[in-house]
């Protein structure tokens, strides 16, 4: 075997200058995906921590039916206190589970006396609903960092557009499940940047608040927000809670429940699969970069060295040994590319993050990219490549291997 | 005895409609420790002879027994472990593996064919590389020698794994007079020292004389055998 390598490694670089510009090929494929995979990786996570962290936590329950129709905060399909504790008796036995937050979420009409518009308010306790999405303290850009009673937060835009600032009283105005109307004053305790950009209505109040101005005779919510400990185990901790909130019926015998991760609650999730699908498609055309230089030079192999194959044949050589020395040329040539390429975008990346490049998004301004790969990765796209370029190289060795020795001899 | 019997063979090559018949009822045998020439002039039929000899050709109808085994029906495989185990090969143009020094060309053969230990390895091969005179050019790569010394190179290959037969197609007619001289007299001294059979195709006469058996062949026709000092006539002439 070793000899076998030795003359494959000695037959790569007779040919220095063609090896070298196929090797160079299969480098800068391998760097180049790496740095893709680590950089858009690097921009899924940052984009899927702001909204998970700022909002939506990384799984969410409700009532069955309530996401269909959240676009209207549907008050008749809250949660009332015996199904909330059937849950919260549920989540403190989960382990994974680092906090959870009851929100209640309504629609309301906002005025600053002079002219109002609608909000959407999330009606939370300060201290679970920060517990839950940590970044939500964060986007308070001026005020106290909390949410007292009789105060709101009022979206950046919404505050603008309404000319309302920190300490002016204003008005809400919601309608309860009776259909009763009610408004409720609150001093603006601070204005929330928003996460996704233009558009952000969602204000938030204290739950009690929230409860009072729903007149809500006995304690309910709309859904519960949780944070796992670790992100990785959402879709593990997700068919768990499902399978068990799954067997709660209402009295109906309907099910009770519906547990949601932040993929189904968000649009962005889209935009995190189109990504992915981009990555699989820079993978393709690497594929088909390797698949065609190997496949090139091994045929350009075979042919200048038909007579030598003749020789080794004539000597006494088996098919077999000679379809492992041609798929060793291969092997070699994919693994030379594969290492200095997986160095070279180690490289790269190092750089990158040296250089600290910001970007925008939505309204967040001067984001720092902060690009790593895992080994994972580096090894998955390296065994890929080698795959493949051995896959290459087997065509020509087949034929080398195949080539009558009487032939091969007479081969000009 | 007999190392090679070959009875009524025969080789046709078809290109489109057109049939040549490049052997024509040839029959001859070859005794064990003989040093044979196939003489002829071009296209007569002396390299498909030895082809079909090496097994590295099948006979269009006839048979060949090399080494008590029938080779006019050996597979790709089958042939090659036959040819590995047999027979040495030494060719026109030396086809030295451009990649090995001189030590490993000679190595190769027992190292991709028989696989040998490293210690007998180098122990034979060092026994055939000062055998023939280029234990100075051991670590040298084919690029770097004369034609002389690369067909000592070729002798000492195809002599390294004691094979019972070796086949030389034309193994002069790249050197020079003087070089090539030496090189049938350096085949001859392994013959006589190895009793290694020897079967060359030729048809340079500065050489055939070398020979103790010849055969002349014409138009893919054996025309006569001559063994040296002994004519024979009549049996295998067409």
């Amino acid at each position: 075997m070793f000899k076998l390598v030795k003359i494959a490694l000695r037959n790569l670089f007779r040919y220095k200058r063609r090896t070298f510009l196929t090797m160079s090929l299969i480098t800068i494929g391998v760097a180049f995906v790496l740095v893709f995979i680590s950089v858009t990786a690097s921009f899924k996570s940052m984009m899927i921590g702001e909204i998970t962290d700022s909002m939506l936590g990384h799984i969410q329950i409700h009532k069955k039916g309530y996401v269909a129709s959240i676009d209207n905060l549907p008050l008749n399909l809250n949660l009332n206190q015996k199904a909330f504790n059937k849950v919260k008796q549920l989540l403190d036995q989960v382990p994974e589970i680092e906090s959870y937050s009851p929100r209640i979420k309504f629609g309301g009409v906002f005025s600053n006396f002079v002219e109002s518009t609608n909000i959407r308010l999330n009606a939370v306790d300060p201290e679970k609903e920060f517990a839950t999405v940590p970044l939500l303290p964060s986007r308070i850009m001026n005020g106290n960092k909390t949410i007292e009673n009789g105060e709101i937060l009022v979206p950046e835009l919404l505050a603008k557009g309404m000319k309302v600032g920190i300490g002016d009283t204003v008005v809400v105005i919601a309608t309860n499940e009776d259909g009763s109307v009610n408004g409720y004053q609150f001093i603006v305790g601070g204005i929330l940047r928003s996460v996704t950009g233009p558009g952000g209505r969602d204000g938030y109040i204290h739950i009690e608040d929230g409860r009072q101005i729903l007149r809500l005779e006995e304690p309910e919510i709309s859904e519960i927000a949780i944070r796992l400990k670790n992100f990785d185990k959402i879709d593990e901790v997700e068919a768990r809670l499902q399978g068990k909130l799954g067997k709660e019926k209402n009295q109906q015998g309907q099910p009770a429940f519906e547990v949601h991760s932040w993929k189904q609650l968000t649009p962005f999730f889209n935009i995190v699969r189109m990504i992915d699908v981009m990555t699989f498609f820079i993978q393709l055309m690497l594929i088909a970069v390797v698949l065609i230089s190997v496949m090139n030079v091994m045929l350009m192999a075979v042919y200048e060295r038909t007579r030598e194959i003749g020789t080794i044949a004539a000597i006494g050589t088996l098919p077999g040994r000679i379809l492992s020395m041609f798929v060793i040329e291969g092997f070699s040539l994919g693994l030379m590319g594969a290492v200095s390429g997986a160095v070279l975008g180690s490289l790269a990346l190092f750089i990158l993050n040296a250089i600290k490049i910001s970007f925008n998004f939505g309204r967040q301004q001067g984001l720092i990219l902060t690009s790593s790969i895992s080994l994972s990765d580096i090894l998955t796209v390296s065994v890929i490549v080698v795959v493949v370029a051995v896959l290459a190289g087997l065509r020509p060795a087949f034929h080398a291997s195949r080539l009558e020795p009487i032939e091969a001899l007479r081969h000009v | 005895m007999d190392l090679v019997t070959a009875k009524k063979l025969n080789k046709d090559y078809t290109t489109g409609k057109v049939t040549v018949h490049a052997l024509e009822d040839v029959s001859f045998s070859i005794a064990a420790g003989s040093f044979v020439s196939f003489v002829g002039p071009s296209g007569s039929g002396k390299t498909t002879l030895l082809n079909l000899i090496g097994c590295l050709d099948r006979p269009t109808a006839g048979k060949i027994n090399v080494a008590g085994k029938d080779v006019s029906l050996l597979d790709r495989r089958s042939g090659a472990l036959f040819r590995g185990q047999n027979i040495g090969f030494i060719f026109q143009d030396f086809n030295l593996i451009p990649v090995l020094s001189v030590y490993e060309n000679v190595e190769y053969p027992l190292v991709m064919v028989k696989g040998v230990n490293v210690k007998d390895r180098r122990k034979r091969v060092m026994e055939l590389i000062e055998a023939v005179g280029i234990e100075p050019e051991k670590d040298k790569y084919p690029d770097q020698l004369s034609g002389g010394q690369k067909q000592r190179v070729a002798v000492a290959r195809a002599l390294v794994t004691s094979p019972k037969l070796v086949l030389a197609d034309e193994p002069t007619a790249n050197l020079d007079t003087k070089t090539a001289s030496m090189i049938i007299g350096l085949m001859k001294k392994m013959r006589d020292d190895l009793g290694t059979t020897f079967i060359f195709s030729t048809h340079d006469f500065r050489i055939v004389d070398a020979a103790e058996v010849i055969h002349t062949l014409r138009d893919g026709k054996l025309l006569e055998s001559k063994q040296k000092n002994t004519e024979k006539k009549g049996e295998q002439n067409v």
